[in-house]
């Protein structure tokens, strides 16, 4: 066993972490990482700024074969990668768009598709969003009724998607609808992709809690797709929901970013006195901000595993860990959120802007985002259920 | 980077695996806790023909010279499968200080005896205070003419009662930094004025008092330097904490899979309990539990094997593992439902024993504070 990088990765890493501590300094006043951070009008030119540098320098999409832009990169440069952006807190990197629709189109997609859509993700020219969820179909994704009816070389879908990430800023989505309607749940789906602009497309955000609005409803009104935007065979895109979800899911650039957070953390409670004592020499504070470091580093090394199983292509130990470095990540995040605004007290509770924020205020806006980390991409209890029945091999009650 | 295991090492692993389900079933297990001894001299014989005991003691005094990845692997087995014996505390307590620190004769004398199975050593470091930092040793040891006579109580000495040689943490020194005037000695078990007193334990395992009353040992018994005994002490608590966690998470996934096993087969409400998701999601727990202890505990060994420092890494593995064992433990017990509180059910050995792991080198509460200090807290 070996937990060294090379002196090759070692330098990667560093080209990484580089150029990030150079390109943050162009984050925008009070920016705060995050959904909102990523979609808001003072983020998104950040995000794209930060999506054409990553572009430039050949970055964004790493492990694609060269022709698509990319440098067929192991997974573990990726791992290192994904963990320094985490660490910085960086945008430009479209989850969807690089993270999702990309490597689909790579694994299933036409030949056309990919001349046609791999190069503008490499470019950062063309961002995604994804139209899965519907009111009535969040976890059981398999009972949705957003319909396609053929029409002539074309398909028309009408229906409703929510929770539509980004949506109002994407210039394409990717979705799926029910082709036949004899076919029951998961049989008689397919897999689309559309362009934003296509006539009877509409987009209604939905605001969050803190008042901040990145997550949306799409609605499909005779919206006409052409057949070439089907991604594999009519009726079988649950297969393809399936494979999409199985990409690069270590959640590294949380755990790393939870690791940011914390450090942030030690260095407020080290140069802050309450009621005349440092906040670092509080015992409660102080296990509190350990137990963090703690769950920190074995995050870390769970991420890891799961890079290397994926890269093994030890395909159900990969996928069960995923899952639980998925439930892990996202509650570890929510804990450090948490801790956060509980040693700042009532300071926690003030939001960015103030002269009063504490660290930036993102704690408070991390404490009231974190609840949908948990939920989005798979919920902790989707997740736990996946690790039961692929993990343990428990039986799955149909 | 390399997260897997080499082919010997899985090769060790499965010859481990083997031996143990072979010669200590849990009747066998249950009986040996029992016994007076502790441990079955049998058992210890052949572990030493495997070369066991001898695995971290170099070729020229007859051991395998092996590292510590290795060891990590038969204490995932010996955790596993349960191994009630004196071999932590031989190997991974009594062994690296003589290693480390030993003048050759002292490694000449003794080594190629722990090799051959025929000396068990133990640790006498903790006293009364309970604790495992060096402000907690004041057992003193005077120095008179060419010996040092020891005064004083050590307890949670395990094995004690079965040890043929004792490295006593002795106190030369007082005032000042209390890392500063401890040595190392090596004391013969059977020397006049030593009392073992061995008492029951959740674990039953043979935590021993051991009083020193005039104790003469003579100086060329000091392992090591005068009064600079606590860094090759801090080394050995270091790798021994590693074997404890390889021993707590062999126990884990032990319990996991009679945990899974049990669920796929209890039948309640016409289907298997492992059905529900109250109990799938608590097995997901367990795993994520398991697997977690396992990579945070490779990395520590890791670590500590190619002589890193480690000391913040070992602590976050020895308190997630607390933690991790504790809680998978219970919920094992949980899953199995009242059988699993039984004497006779095997659930009870893991239960038992993660209680006695939790504060042995070091509670959880005593690691988060080793790592707030590393955070600079």
């Amino acid at each position: 066993m070996d937990f060294k990088l090379t002196p090759e990765q070692e330098a990667l890493k560093k080209e990484f972490e580089d150029f990030f501590e150079v390109e943050m300094k162009h984050e925008p006043e009070d920016w705060v990482w995050g959904l909102e951070g990523l979609f808001s009008d003072a983020g998104w030119p950040f995000n794209v700024y930060m999506a054409k540098r990553l572009a430039e320098k050949g970055w964004l999409v790493r492990p694609w074969p060269e022709e698509y832009g990319g440098c067929n990169a192991p997974m573990i440069e990726q791992l290192i990668f994904g963990d320094v952006l985490g660490y910085y807190c960086a945008p430009g990197v479209d989850p969807l768009g690089v993270g999702m629709i990309g490597p689909t189109i790579l694994a299933v997609g036409t030949e056309e598709q990919k001349k046609e859509h791999l190069p503008p993700i490499a470019k950062a020219e063309r961002f995604w969003c994804q139209g899965w969820s519907e009111p009535n179909a969040g976890s059981d994704l398999a009972s949705l009724t957003t319909k396609a009816v053929k029409d002539g070389d074309d398909w028309i879908l009408n229906g409703q998607k929510c929770w539509n990430t980004g949506a109002h800023r994407a210039d394409w989505c990717f979705t799926i609808a029910r082709t036949n309607p004899e076919e029951r749940r998961s049989k008689g789906l397919t897999y689309f992709i559309l362009d934003m602009k296509s006539p009877g497309v509409s987009v209604v955000p939905i605001e969050s809690m803190d008042g901040s609005k990145h997550f949306n409803e799409i609605y499909f009104d005779d919206v006409r797709v052409p057949s070439r935007n089907v991604i594999g065979e009519v009726n079988g895109g649950w297969a393809i929901t399936q494979a999409t979800m199985n990409y690069e899911r270590s959640s590294v650039g949380i755990m790393s970013g939870a690791s940011r957070g914390l450090n942030e953390l030690v260095q407020y409670c080290k140069e802050t006195s309450l009621r005349g004592k440092p906040l670092s020499q509080n015992p409660h504070v102080r296990h509190r901000l350990a137990q963090l470091a703690i769950d920190i580093e074995v995050g870390r090394t769970l991420s890891y595993r799961v890079g290397w199983l994926q890269e093994k292509e030890d395909i159900m130990a990969a996928a069960a860990a995923a899952c639980g470095a998925k439930v892990y990540s996202t509650e570890l995040w929510q804990r450090v959120a948490f801790t956060g605004i509980e040693i700042m007290g009532l300071y926690g509770t003030v939001a960015k802007g103030s002269k009063w924020a504490v660290l930036k205020g993102q704690f408070e806006d991390l404490a009231q985002s974190t609840p949908g980390y948990k939920l989005g991409g798979g919920t902790s209890e989707i997740m736990r259920s996946i690790v039961a029945w692929v993990g343990l091999g428990l039986p799955r009650i149909k | 980077m390399d997260l897997d295991f080499t082919e010997e090492q899985d090769m060790l692993r499965n010859s481990a695996r083997d031996f143990l389900s072979t010669e200590c079933d849990k009747a066998m297990v249950r009986q040996i806790e029992e016994s007076e001894e502790g441990y079955s001299p049998e058992i210890w014989r052949k572990m030493a023909e495997l070369g066991w005991q001898g695995l971290l003691i170099p070729e020229e005094y007859d051991g395998m010279g092996m590292g510590l990845m290795d060891l990590v692997v038969i204490f995932e087995e010996i955790g596993r499968n349960i191994l009630p014996s004196p071999f932590l505390v031989t190997v991974a307590l009594g062994t690296p200080p003589i290693v480390e620190g030993g003048s050759e004769e002292q490694k000449k004398e003794i080594l190629p005896r722990v090799s051959s199975g025929e000396a068990i050593l133990t640790l006498a470091l903790t006293e009364p205070s309970a604790g495992y930092t060096a402000d907690c040793v004041e057992l003193k040891a005077d120095a008179q003419g060419d010996s040092f006579v020891l005064n004083g109580t050590k307890l949670f000495v395990e094995f004690a009662s079965a040890s043929d040689y004792m490295v006593v943490v002795a106190r030369t020194k007082s005032g000042g930094d209390p890392e500063n005037g401890i040595t190392l000695l090596l004391v013969d078990s059977k020397s006049p004025g030593i009392k073992i007193e061995p008492f029951a334990t959740t674990g039953m395992d043979k935590q021993c008092e051991v009083v020193f009353d005039n104790v003469s040992v003579p100086k060329g018994n000091i392992i090591g330097e005068l009064d600079k005994g606590w860094p090759i002490m801090a080394k050995t608590l270091e790798k021994a904490t590693v074997a404890k966690c390889a021993e707590m998470v062999g126990g884990m996934q032990a319990v996991l899979d009679m945990s899974v096993a049990y669920a796929k087969e209890r039948v309640q409400y016409g289907r298997p309990i492992g059905s529900f998701q109250a109990i799938q999601h608590m097995l997901a727990d367990m795993y994520l539990r398991v697997e977690t202890s396992k990579n945070i505990l490779y990395q520590a060994a890791w670590m500590v094997s190619e002589g890193l420092p480690a000391a913040e890494k070992v602590a976050i593995a020895k308190g997630w593992c607390n933690e991790a064992y504790k809680k998978v433990t219970e919920d094992g017990v949980e899953v199995h439902g009242a059988i699993g509180t039984t004497r006779d059910h095997d659930m009870g050995l893991y239960y038992r024993r993660s209680k006695a792991a939790e504060p042995t080198f070091g509670d959880t509460e005593s690691q988060r504070e080793l790592v707030a200090q590393q955070l600079g807290l």
